[in-house]
């Protein structure tokens, strides 16, 4: 393979080592070279969110961001919120709430949210839709997703 | 600040249950909060190979020729694929027969034929040891094209000398076949009284005509499909779709192969809303297999979606409605002509059939147009055809009513359709639940509600879709430790494992925890329709209560031979089985369980069920809107959806159903359209341009779930899915028509169309 460059990150926590070419987005790293399939490709363009990550400390749209740009990163998908001891709270709403349908938005939605609530544990209905804007849903209508982000929140206190 | 939405439901079914109408946890849940769940893009098998589809730019030309030499040539290519490798391009029009246009369109809408007619219809395929390779390569392929005039409008398209797309299509009209070609591939008409009476009775008339633009289903998970064509003749396809029997029928069909040599493994959907029917993927993905000699994957882009998978069509309509100075309709009257994209099959006829779905009227008169355009082929979104005619038809009755000075709701409960009203097509209706939703959305305090201050508007309307049924099959099999293995055939695409597990688990008398849903590929369960038609809740749950009936009725056989006692002295109740005359013996289900390993062995129920009495779903939405008159940009503040579930199994999900239906109705109606420029190449295929709401743009959602109970279902179940987008443009049209002064006739109602009407240009 042309131009294989080798890159060391962390995911959820764990070192981890792939190869890719320049042209492969972290979406694609993600998915196809680590096998790290839960998060999601929905547009391949940044608009729907639905491939939403934590990149040391920020939320971006995996899709937007090169595979060689992991180099020396910290990052969080949605693999790395529930622990052996049970779901994360924001998972547990989402399930309570009936905060999914297809559940295809369903990771970035959750990943997002807990950027939200890590930054700010005090939030109201305006912030978490101002928040979630760039995640696009199409089977709920938003209202149950918002209602389990407020329901965790108030867990997570 | 948050309301409840469970709060203000309305029961008016009378029986209790103990797990239908509850709120468990989807048994699916944890796997799709975690990222486990598999969807189709997700699977990798060993050798997988990936492929790229080559597409139009065109919106029609002829083909003159493919060359496909280079990319075979590129390294790493495996396989590239054009329409010669279809069965259909060696077979002829004697050999098919009467099945030649059918498979001729079905072959080319897969892979283009001499013609492609939409911008983004597939040409040739690639399949390379990466996606990147496979991209590459399908820019080596060159393509020769006679360019053709494109035709872009429903009623461009209908004149006589609009170029044809396809020159061997005839109307089929009333029975009667067209001498000339036409791109009107069929005309309809229903008919009931004499309309022309009835509007000579009428004190107020209103007619008039309305646009909508195409939109699409917006699912966020593009469409895919991996197959593996093995040596052996077996070919297996993992794809995520609607219903894994339909891409079966589809890619048997346009590969000539007996149904039993494709196995259909359905992965989790990431939503379809009707446009995961049809199989785009699957076929192509099987041909570059078969070459390639290993298993091939595709996914479309988000510009692949928009362009070449199938959009909800757009429409012309003209409607007109009588009513005397009391309000009741004394004629009514639609005719609506719909864009099916490239080739024929647009839901007008469902159109027609919902037009006039919530009224009672004595006279009517339906006219359809199923007509072809240079665009990609229509499917179903959600209650196909309903959405456009009811916008259309709500508009009018709201018009109606304000000239006559009576309420809008008044005006639709005094017209409404109830049990034993005969719509214009014919069949008679069972019991149903308009009056009680209109009722409903009288009471609710929304409507009570001052609308507060600006330029506010506050809009109703009612929207109907018939249902369906279609055949479903379930089995279940008893675990030895009374967990009960259900297996379906209709894939879950929004909380279907949980309703058909709560079904079963009603009525085996035992806790919906004890029920373990599986949805399974088509080797391994009989025959099941699509997941759509709101039916999947009605048809399959009915399914299931038949497969739990038979366990039943099998525990007792096997407990009747461990007493050795006729089995009609043993009964089941509350899954409890119980020795009649010996009230000492009785077991529950788990205890009987536990012994059938040494008792005879596993118990299976199963069922193949095509029930009929899928009730009717109705509802209503209020909406109060606020439009900025500088820029014309329509804003919802409250709305409220209302509808009949029958009985609502799941009330989460039915909730999540209205919702969701009714944002899909809002983006329709203020923001989404497909937009064309005069070559017929969309112009705004990715999220950014095509705007579909986001969670900002919306208040919450409020719901009121109205059971009247259907009597043709068990449990008194009717669908959800669908009647749900019905009525959100129309309601929204008719708020504007407070906050802005102007009535709309065009979708969507975009700020530079409201702007247009306020200053005259609309007109």
């Amino acid at each position: 393979m042309p131009g294989v460059t080798h890159v060391q990150t962390t995911i959820n926590g764990e070192e981890v080592n792939f190869l890719c070419e320049p042209r492969q987005s972290l979406l694609e790293c993600l998915r196809d070279v680590v096998g790290m399939t839960g998060t999601k490709e929905g547009c391949n363009d940044g608009n729907c969110g639905a491939c939403t990550i934590i990149f040391d400390g920020r939320i971006v749209d995996s899709c937007l961001v090169l595979g060689v740009e992991a180099q020396g990163k910290d990052m969080t998908t949605i693999e790395g919120l529930a622990t052996p001891e049970g779901l994360h709270p924001l998972q547990q709403s989402f399930l309570e709430q009936a905060a999914l349908q297809c559940g295809i938005c369903t990771p970035g939605f959750i990943v997002a949210a807990k950027a939200l609530l890590d930054a700010e544990p005090d939030v109201d209905e305006a912030r978490v839709r101002h928040w979630l804007a760039g995640n696009l849903c199409r089977c709920t209508g938003y209202d149950k997703i918002v209602r389990a982000v407020l329901d965790a929140s108030q867990k997570m206190k | 600040m948050v309301s409840n939405p469970a709060e203000a439901n309305i029961v008016l079914s009378e029986v209790e249950f103990d797990v239908v109408g509850k709120r468990p946890i989807r048994p699916d849940g944890v796997d799709k909060v975690t990222g486990r769940a598999q969807y189709g893009a997700d699977i990798n098998l060993a050798g997988l190979l990936h492929g790229k589809v080559l597409r139009s730019p065109h919106a029609h030309a002829r083909i003159k020729s493919i060359d496909t030499s280079k990319a075979e040539a590129h390294p790493g290519v495996r396989a590239v694929v054009t329409a010669k490798d279809l069965p259909f391009s060696s077979l002829s029009k004697d050999e098919l027969g009467s099945d030649y246009m059918r498979l001729k369109f079905a072959s080319n809408h897969v892979l283009a034929g001499d013609k492609v007619l939409f911008k983004g219809h597939p040409l040739a395929a690639v399949s390379a040891n990466n996606p990147h390779v496979a991209e590459e390569a399908i820019n080596l392929i060159s393509v020769e094209y006679e360019l053709l005039p494109p035709v872009l409008d429903v009623l461009d398209a209908m004149k006589d000398d609009a170029p044809l797309l396809h020159d061997d299509l005839h109307t089929a009209s009333l029975g009667e076949t067209s001498e000339k070609p036409s791109n009107v591939a069929a005309h309809l008409i229903y008919e009931t009284g004499d309309t022309e009476k009835g509007f000579a009775a009428a004190d107020v008339v209103v007619e008039r005509e309305f646009r909508t633009a195409a939109v699409h289903q917006g699912y966020i998970e593009p469409h895919n499909g991996t197959a593996f064509w093995n040596v052996d003749g077996q070919l297996s396809v993992w794809t995520s779709t609607q219903g894994a029997f339909a891409v079966r029928s589809s890619v048997s069909d346009v590969l000539r192969l007996p149904v039993s040599k494709v196995k259909v493994t359905p992965m989790e959907i990431g939503g379809g809303f009707g446009g995961k029917i049809t199989a785009y993927l699957d076929a192509i993905a099987a041909l570059l297999s078969k070459k390639s000699g290993a298993p091939v994957k595709l996914v479309m882009s988000r510009t692949d979606v928009f362009e070449a998978s199938g959009p909800a069509p757009a429409t012309w309509m003209k409607v007109k409605v009588g009513a005397t100075k009391d309000g009741k309709f004394t004629a009514v009257q639609a005719n609506l002509a719909f864009e099916a994209g490239a080739y024929p099959g647009s839901p007008v006829m469902q159109g027609m059939l919902c037009a006039f779905g919530c009224y009672d009227v004595a006279n009517g008169f339906l006219e359809g147009y199923d007509v072809v355009v240079n665009k990609p082929k229509t499917a179903a979104y959600r209650a196909p055809g309903s959405p456009q005619a009811t916008f259309a038809v709500e508009s009018v009755v709201d018009e109606v009513a304000d000239q006559l000075g009576i309420d809008p709701i008044e005006i639709r409960l005094l017209n409404a359709a109830k049990e034993g009203t005969r719509r214009i097509e014919g069949p008679i209706a069972n019991r149903i639940g308009l009056v009680e939703c209109l009722e409903a959305a009288r009471n609710h305090p929304h409507y009570k509600s001052s609308m507060g201050s600006g330029n506010r508007g506050r809009g109703v309307a009612c929207g109907y879709w018939m249902n369906r049924s279609f055949p479903s099959s379930v089995s279940m099999t008893v675990n030895y430790d009374g967990i009960v293995s259900l297996i379906m055939g209709s894939v879950d695409i929004g909380g279907t494992r949980a309703s058909i597990a709560q079904q079963a688990a009603e009525t085996l008398g035992i806790a919906y925890e004890e029920i373990k849903p599986t949805v399974v590929d088509t080797d391994s369960i009989g025959y099941t329709f699509i997941t759509g038609g709101s039916r999947t809740c009605f048809a399959t749950g009915w399914a299931a209560i038949e497969a739990a009936e038979e366990v039943k009725s099998l525990m007792v056989a096997r407990a009747a031979r461990i007493w050795d006692t006729p089995e009609d002295n043993v009964e089941y109740a509350s899954g409890v089985i119980q020795h009649k005359s010996d009230p000492e013996l009785r077991m529950t289900f788990k205890e009987l369980s536990r012994q059938l390993a040494t008792t005879g062995g596993a118990i299976t129920g199963s069922s193949n069920v095509e029930p009929t009495g899928e009730g009717n779903g109705y509802a209503v939405h209020l909406v109060d809107v606020e439009t900025d008159l500088e820029t014309g940009k329509t804003s919802i503040v409250r709305f409220t959806a209302i509808q009949d579930a029958g009985k609502a199994v799941h009330p989460s999900y039915v909730e999540g159903q209205m919702q969701g239906g009714a944002v899909q109705g809002i983006g329709w109606a203020l923001n989404e359209e497909y937009f064309f420029n005069d070559k017929g190449q969309m112009m705004n295929s990715s999220f950014l341009d095509y705007r579909m709401p986001t969670s900002l743009d919306l208040p919450m959602i409020d719901t009121v779930i109205v059971e009247v109970a259907n009597p043709g279902h068990p449990y008194g179940v009717r669908g959800v899915g669908e009647a749900a987008i019905v009525p959100p443009m129309a309601a929204i049209a008719n708020a504007i028509k407070g906050s802005a002064g102007v009535r709309m006739n065009s979708l969507p109602m975009t700020p530079g169309k409201v702007l247009d009407a306020i200053s005259g240009e609309g007109k």
